[in-house]
């Protein structure tokens, strides 16, 4: 039997928004070209709200002058999906991996990235499910259903990028700025709102590690230490 | 020769994607493996690339359309090939150069129609299959919209290309805008030994009048919950053999009942009392005794459902949603309220889930707020029927004997589907409604 094929796992934590962006384009390019095998960036983002390739500019509800009196950025990315948050407290997962060595199915990659994510927050006490048609993971106990993980990928010759944002301790008021996902009166929630205890960031990326690269198949191996970070090598970084 | 480009599959349930952004612009090229355009299906965006280097010589599909996997969206032409305008013949060989004569010079229509139609329009005609001549999305865009063939404007770019000018004049010259077209022409119109040889055989079947639009008119696409609820309705009239039945129910008892007690319940219930779970509750206990009016029409056999799934229709802003109260029959009046009040409020926000649509077998309507004495409902497929209620408005109506009195009155209208419901099982079930509704018990509001 041959072993899987490896996940390289690379921690940056915390990473601007644009520069994460620089590095994923980075390691795209290097994947598509088989310099490198799939990849998994785990990071953390300073306050930014973006906007995805679907995205209608109505769902942003404040004007990104005023978004950045609160300290928060506003880029339009070239994600799918619509408006959303990331900020301190959110771990964000990052894979880079070529579906054509998976399965070229971006549908099954997008159920792949709930599947991780359900995992992790049962690891910790939260029962989340998917919503069929409302791609994301959801809290649905105990009242409406509350979003804790958001998803939005990019596929370019196959290898994806972008992936999933899982709120741990994120401050949820950032959420009351945006109609998240453009599902309008979908609260957002995280593992911390869910179960009353602040969790790790750190215990949280290990996890969401472990149980991505369980679904796709993957065996989780640290980075070399060589990988550049490709910080500030792309415009905008 | 060029190569269509390909709407990809990029998942076992994908079916369509919308174009976002064509990278290229036509006539510009592309290198094989550089990215041709982009498309968002769901949650992911995905950039397409070329299958060759060679010139995009045509967008079929512009940005912003969704289209089904697997539709040719555009064509390229492989490196050297000759980049002519007669792309879309389909014979395969044919000179660069044989710039086909009949699109350069549209109006060569007109000899084409026995001279006493000339004064018709020849959009009444069912029309051949022409080939269209060279544009830019934008050109396409406004043909479109102002619902051109391409091929009627002369084109006096390369190869008849037809710029965003000559569609300016085009439109300028034309008196009245075209007739819309009607459903069927039966005769075909190249009779009179018109000289349209180089025309192809008219299409046998011609697609499906398109609307008239006028001048300045706006086009709109449909709304994915349009499409959906244009479909469902289409099909159900199609399946079900749809009669409706009205009844005339004295409300006045249930009007006092709630203006009694509708203070305390909306304490206790936490919902305000609206008449809605009267009906509700009454066509429960109705089905109860009626039970193939809570029934699904198979092939060769009747499903009669344990449960009342009970739908209720909602109308949105731009559209209607029928949510299910599931087992609608276990639970009590305050129960009912609360469920009704709960699915219409999570309708207009958003925040249903989809097995809260699904799973229903008897729906509710409720055509009365905007003043509709009744309306003549389709039954939501697969049921059997669906009870519309109207508004209720006080009228003078004849009670005990020779007396008139001022009473609340209401029109409740049951479409059923008469291949497996009888009138008179219908009218039973509705006499029963009614009887529940005029005679509803003081004490019933508790839980």
């Amino acid at each position: 039997m041959t072993p899987a094929p490896p996940l390289w796992r690379v921690d940056r934590r915390p990473l601007g928004y644009r520069a994460a962006w620089g590095f994923q384009r980075d390691l795209v390019a290097r994947r598509q070209r088989d310099e490198i095998p799939d990849v998994l960036l785990l990071t953390e983002h300073p306050p930014v709200f973006t906007l995805g390739k679907s995205a209608q500019r109505e769902n942003l509800l404040e004007p990104p002058e005023a978004l950045a009196g609160r300290g928060a950025e506003v880029v339009e990315t070239d994600r799918g999906g619509d408006v959303t948050f990331h900020g301190p407290g959110q771990l964000v997962a990052y894979p880079i991996v070529h579906l054509g060595g998976w399965r070229k199915d971006v549908h099954a990659y997008l159920r792949a990235l709930e599947a991780a994510a359900i995992d992790t927050a049962a690891r910790f006490g939260t029962a989340a499910t998917r919503r069929e048609g409302l791609t994301g993971v959801w809290c649905c106990a105990g009242g409406a259903p509350r979003k804790l993980a958001s998803i939005g990928v990019r596929v370019s010759r196959w290898v994806a990028s972008h992936g999933l944002a899982f709120n741990v301790t994120t401050d949820l008021g950032w959420y009351s700025h945006i109609v998240a996902c453009g599902i309008r009166d979908a609260g957002a929630t995280s593992l911390e709102a869910e179960t009353g205890r602040a969790v790790p960031l750190d215990a949280v990326a290990d996890r969401l590690a472990d149980a991505f690269a369980e679904v796709l198949g993957r065996r989780l191996v640290p980075a070399p230490g060589d990988l550049p970070t490709a910080v500030g090598a792309h415009h905008g970084s | 020769m060029p190569s269509d480009i390909i709407m990809p599959q990029m998942g076992e349930s994908i079916t369509e994607g919308t174009i976002t952004k064509w990278r290229v612009a036509v006539g510009d090229t592309v290198e094989r493996d550089d990215p041709l355009f982009d498309i968002a299906t769901d949650k992911v965006d995905t950039e397409v690339p070329a299958a060759l280097t060679g010139r995009l010589v045509e967008i079929l599909v512009p940005e912003g359309e969704t289209v089904t996997v697997n539709s040719v969206v555009g064509r390229i032409a492989a490196e050297g090939e000759a980049w002519s305008p007669d792309e879309t013949s389909e014979s395969d060989g044919e000179p660069a150069s044989g710039v086909a004569a009949e699109t350069d010079d549209a109006p060569t229509e007109a000899p084409s129609r026995a001279p006493d139609s000339a004064s018709a329009k020849e959009e009444a005609l069912p029309r051949p299959v022409r080939r269209q001549p060279r544009s830019s999305p934008l050109v396409r865009r406004m043909a479109r919209e102002h619902g051109v063939d391409l091929a009627d404007v002369p084109g006096t770019g390369e190869g008849g290309r037809v710029s965003k000018r000559d569609m300016l004049a085009f439109l300028e010259s034309r008196e009245a805008p075209p007739a819309p077209e009607p459903e069927v022409v039966e005769a075909p119109p190249a009779a009179a030994g018109a000289p349209a040889a180089e025309a192809p055989a008219p299409d046998p079947q011609p697609p499906p009048a398109a609307p008239a639009r006028l001048d300045g008119d706006r086009s709109e696409p449909l709304t994915h919950m349009r499409r959906s609820i244009a479909d469902h309705m289409v099909r159900s009239r199609r399946t079900s053999a749809h009669v409706t039945t009205v009844f005339e129910v004295d409300m006045s008892r249930v009007v006092a009942i709630r203006a009694a007690n509708g203070p305390a319940f909306e304490e206790r219930a936490g919902v305000r009392l609206t008449l809605m779970p009267f009906f509700a509750q009454a066509a429960i206990d109705a089905l109860g005794e009626f039970p193939i009016l809570n029934a699904s029409l198979g092939e060769d056999h009747v499903v009669y459902h344990r449960s009342v799934n009970l739908g209720v229709a909602v109308a949105l802003a731009d559209g209607l949603i029928v949510p299910v109260l599931q087992r609608a029959d276990e639970r009590n009046f305050m129960g009912l309220a609360r469920g009704i009040k709960d699915l219409a409020q999570r309708s207009r926000t958003g925040a249903l889930t989809p097995d809260e649509v699904q799973g229903g077998t008897f729906t509710i309507t409720n055509p009365g707020p905007f003043g509709a004495l009744f309306g003549t409902p389709i039954i939501a497929q697969p049921q059997v029927a669906i009870l519309g209620v109207g508004g209720v408005h006080k009228r003078p109506v004849v009670v005990d004997g020779d007396a008139i009195a001022v009473r609340s009155m209401v029109f409740l209208a049951l479409s059923f589907d008469h291949r497996l419901i009888d009138g008179a099982v219908a009218d039973q079930f509705m006499a029963a409604v009614k009887s529940r509704l005029e005679n509803w018990p003081e004490g019933d509001l508790k839980p």
